[in-house]
């Protein structure tokens, strides 16, 4: 079971790990504060996968999702890592 | 101006009132279970006692001395003559009662497990939210609950269980409240943050009431009848209880009667303040009236629908509003809604008095406040003058009041044609519920509008209401006439295209005067257009020495110039028409060349015509437009006439034998089919078993009979048909219905499947047992005209009942689930550069819809509709003009 990489599986949208660098380039484009964005818990599945890639995500680091979308195509939203 | 600071609330802290608390806010110590005296006076230290407010006007209170609007009211008490529980914190004396110790007190932890517990409360305490202190307060109530031997001073508890509603009891033994009461003095301070309690603000012996808080009256107010027959108030009534056996309680306690009497008097007393908080105590027969009716105590006041919060707080009612039932008028434009006399004389809008004003309101203030008999003008109620008083306008002070009448006073004037209201029809689903109209006066009760307008509504005239707001001020009137006005929501946000079109006869007569371009007579022509704004006529034709105008030219009149459309009507995707021209709608520079106007072209939601006029020249020119059909459809209706019988769906002789022929031929193939199955000559369908496999079989051999009859139906039917031209048009019906009333009714269903249950291996007793054929599973091969056996009236019934259940299971859930969305999605914002946001500013969405785009302002969902740009663009090479 848990051999399954779940961010392989084509229902769950792609999710990056926004380099410490970036994360202000991009928050100035949005035109946000890091706590304006949506949240995302450390213990979400999905953090767990991408920790395996990228080691320890501590709460606080930003993640891209990329995600099929109706209306647009293809659109990014972000969500910031928090405890538990 | 006047600058209002809202405060934020910080923090929010329930605590209990302790018996000292009580009788220190208590004005009156009540004694007497009686109210008032045979002259009408309140008893001294009564249930009315005028310490605790007052309710009539013009006394005084003898508490604070302020009059009825001054005195804010005062409690009482009463002093119980034996301890009760509260029934509001049951749940709280059982679980307190279960982790302490019945003999020291203390929780029943180790003392380094309690301080464990302390130091997390402590460690967490900036950072602890509400939950996690719940969590922790029963984490050491589930713990401590299992323990028996107390770790402090060795005592073996015993387990405490709790007999629904108020009783203890501890091994069998019942607890009385007063030992309840006894043990819980015994917690001391230092514990009672593990056990959810403030020490500061509550102690847990408060949950045992000794002393009764009596509401002040104003709380509950005795009622005069016209009669002078005064009723009291349910609360009143119950605290007359409380009261009552009080006193008997005391003085059989005082007595010392027997035991046995006391408890019986104790638990009445318990029962009465238990029904006094809340009357539907799961385990209490309810408290009753005299006539029945059970009383509405505390708890009722406040929960569901008809309770505070839900009733009055949620929703209140409304000044300046009126609600009447509605009826149609297709000489109203879309944008205007008609207002009886009786409600215009009433609804009023508050003008301030300036300059510009001046000599219209000095007019109507003359008018006075007019007379029901009279012809409408519209006139003025109430002035209010600079120094606040109000004076009533009446016919004789009306001339003299105008004449008065100065700079910044406030007249409230009566409603005239122009004004804007809001309109409003329940269940309000979407923000189409409430658009804004034009007022136009009109003689009658009704509220009437343009029958386009049902659709948004989700209006008929089958005695719906609907309720009208009138709005007040000049902001308001903007905002509403810019963002709610009816022709501002022609394009719906749920499937960008136009929810408001043309319905029913509109349809109908439409295409009746535009199907194979029809000749009109002159004199009927002339009378057709006289219900539409025009200056000039079409041009005539000649046949025969007559003189005839030409149905498409009429149908011409309406449309804006330089429209240049082709595209498919209803009558294009059916061979109905012969030679296959008339369901090719073509319109060249705003004249109708060819095709039948149908539902296709000006109908709700699918009008293609419609949508183009609107998107072309906009919603004021669309709102013109729709009017204008709406006249045309009346008038064209109203000359030919038009109606539908049950001799519409006669058909020959010879087309009832067809009929009967697929009848019994469908049937009979059905029979085949079971015996084919019988003989094991029916192989599996993949994924299916062999009874399946039949089932649906013989379904597709049943619905080719519908088909077959419909195709029967439809060829001995043709357009002189009042029924067909409604189908065929898509006015109203389509041909399955009429082919069931004239042919084949055909498969009752229950959840897509024959019907199958009822009797041991048979639907009904009628049939034998094991007959799985076609008429013993629901098949109706009668048709409605013919009517049906009663077999076949049972099948039809009972399919017909699954969809009545349907609907009312499909309400009540949908109409909850919107509920739950509208609260988490109501105080959702679009900020300036578009993102969604919620009321902390976090982000919802970081672009509306993720694209941006106000779907109402979309082509059926998409941003841009490159089809329509490349044709207005490029001209007619791309199919456009040019
Ligand atoms: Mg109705
Ligand atoms: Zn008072
Ligand atoms: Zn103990």
């Amino acid at each position: 079971m848990a051999k399954y990489n779940i961010l392989m599986h084509e229902m769950v949208p792609e999710h990056w790990l926004v380099s410490v660098k970036e994360e202000e380039k991009v928050l100035k484009t949005l035109g946000v504060t890091k706590g304006q964005l949506p949240k995302i818990r450390k213990s979400d599945p999905v953090i767990k996968a991408l920790e395996k890639v990228e080691g320890e995500i501590i709460p606080g680091r930003m993640i891209e999702i990329v995600r099929k979308s109706r209306t647009r195509g293809i659109a990014k939203l972000y969500r910031t890592v928090i405890g538990e | 101006m006047k600058v209002e600071i809202s405060k934020g609330i910080e923090e929010l802290k329930f605590a209990l009132l302790s018996p000292d608390e009580i009788r220190r806010m208590s004005a009156v110590k009540v004694i007497t279970p009686d109210t008032y005296d045979d002259d009408g006076y309140p008893i001294e230290k009564g249930l009315m006692d005028p310490s605790m407010g007052v309710i009539e006007p013009g006394l005084k209170c003898k508490t604070c001395g302020g009059k009825v609007d001054q005195c804010p009211g005062h409690f009482g008490h009463i002093e119980l003559a034996m301890p009760v529980v509260h029934i509001g914190f049951i749940k709280e004396i059982y679980s307190i009662l279960s982790s302490t110790c019945s003999n020291c007190g203390r929780i029943k932890l180790a003392d380094d497990k309690l301080k464990g517990y302390f130091q997390k409360i402590k460690d967490t305490a900036d950072r602890l939210s509400d939950i996690e202190y719940d969590d922790i307060v029963s984490e050491v109530e589930s713990e401590a609950s299992d323990v028996v031997i107390c770790p402090h001073c060795h005592f073996e508890n015993q387990k405490v269980a709790l007999d629904k509603p108020t009783t203890f009891r501890e091994e069998g033994k019942k607890l009385t409240p007063k030992e309840i009461r006894e043990r819980f003095e015994k917690i001391p301070n230092e514990d009672l943050p593990l056990i959810g309690l403030d020490p500061k603000v509550a102690r847990p012996e408060w949950m045992v009431l000794t002393v009764f808080p009596v509401p002040p009256v104003n709380v509950r107010p005795t009622i005069t009848l016209e009669t002078g027959e005064r009723s009291e108030d349910d609360l009143t009534h119950k605290l007359v209880d409380v009261i009552r056996i009080n006193q008997r309680l005391r003085e059989n306690r005082d007595q010392g009667s027997p035991q046995l009497i006391i408890e019986d008097l104790w638990d009445l007393l318990q029962y009465h303040i238990t029904t006094y908080f809340d009357n539907q105590t799961p385990g209490t027969p309810p408290a009753r009236h005299r006539s029945g009716r059970s009383l509405k105590t505390l708890v009722q006041r406040l929960k569901g629908k008809e309770g505070r919060f839900r009733s009055n707080l949620s929703g209140k009612r409304v000044n300046f509003s009126a609600r009447t039932v509605i009826s149609p008028e297709p000489f109203l434009s879309i944008n205007q809604v008609g207002v009886p006399e009786k409600a215009a004389r009433e609804l009023t809008v508050t003008e301030t008095v300036t300059e510009h004003n001046f000599e219209k309101l000095k007019e109507l203030i003359k008018n006075g406040p007019g007379k029901e008999e009279d012809v409408y003008k519209p006139g003025v109620n109430y002035v209010y003058r600079t120094d606040g008083s109000r004076i009533k306008i009446s016919d004789k002070n009306a001339a003299e009041v105008a004449e008065k009448m100065e700079m910044g006073w406030q007249v409230e004037r009566q409603m005239e044609n122009g004004d804007i209201v809001l309109f409003n029809r329940q269940p309000s689903l979407h923000r189409m519920s409430m658009m804004a109209h034009e007022v136009r006066v009109l003689p009658y009760r009704t509220f009437r509008f343009n029958l386009a307008v049902c659709a948004p509504y989700n209006a008929d005239f089958d005695g719906d209401e609907m309720n009208l707001h009138v709005l007040q001020s000049q902001e308001a009137r903007a905002e509403a006439e810019i963002l709610m006005k009816v022709q501002e929501n022609f394009l719906s946000p749920r499937f960008g295209g136009p929810i408001m079109g043309a319905i029913h006869d509109h349809i109908t007569a439409l295409f009746m005067l535009t199907y194979k371009n029809p000749l009109i007579p002159l004199d009927a022509g002339l009378h057709i257009m006289s219900y539409i704004d025009v200056d000039k006529t079409p041009e005539t034709v000649e046949v025969d020495g007559k003189k005839y105008f030409r149905g498409r030219d009429i149908f011409s009149m309406i449309l804006p110039e330089g429209v240049n459309l082709e595209f498919k009507g209803k009558l294009g995707d059916k061979s109905l028409d012969p030679n296959g021209t008339e369901g090719t709608i073509k319109i060249e520079n705003g004249k109708l060349i060819n095709g039948a106007i149908d539902e296709n072209a000006i109908g709700q939601s699918k009008g293609v015509l419609l949508d183009y006029v609107l998107r072309k020249y906009g919603n004021a020119e669309g709102a013109k437009f729709l009017d204008n059909l709406t006249r045309l459809a009346a008038g064209v209706i109203s000359f030919t006439g038009f109606s539908t019988g049950i001799d519409d769906e006669d058909v020959p002789g010879e087309a009832k034998a067809q009929l009967r022929e697929v009848g019994n031929e469908a049937v009979q193939k059905v029979e085949k089919l079971i015996e084919n199955y019988k003989n094991g000559l029916i192989g599996m369908e993949p994924g299916k078993t062999l009874e399946d496999t039949l089932e649906s079989m013989v379904m597709k051999a049943l619905s080719q009979a519908r088909e077959k009859s419909s195709e029967i139906a439809s060829h001995y039917l043709g357009m002189d048909n009042s029924t067909v031209i409604m189908a065929r048009s898509g006015a109203r019906a389509n041909m399955m219905n009429l082919a069931q009333m004239a042919g084949i009714i055909g498969q009752q269903s229950i959840r897509g499947q024959r019907q199958h249950r009822g009797y041991t291996n048979r639907t009904l007793p009628h049939f034998q047992k094991g007959d799985i054929g076609a008429y013993a599973r629901g098949f109706v091969s009668s048709s409605y005209k013919e009517g049906l056996n009663p077999t076949e009236y049972f099948f039809h019934a009972t399919g017909g009942r699954e969809g009545l259940v349907d609907i009312a299971v499909r309400t009540s859930r949908s109409g909850y689930m919107q509920r739950r969305l509208i609260n988490a999605l109501e105080d959702l914002k679009v900020s300036d550069e578009g993102k969604v946001l919620d009321t902390e500013d976090s982000i919802i969405q970081l672009e509306y819809g993720e694209d941006g785009t106000d779907p109402s302002r979309s082509f059926e969902g998409e941003s841009v509709d490159v089809d329509y740009l490349i044709k207005e663009m490029f001209g007619k090479k791309y199919g456009g003009k040019q």
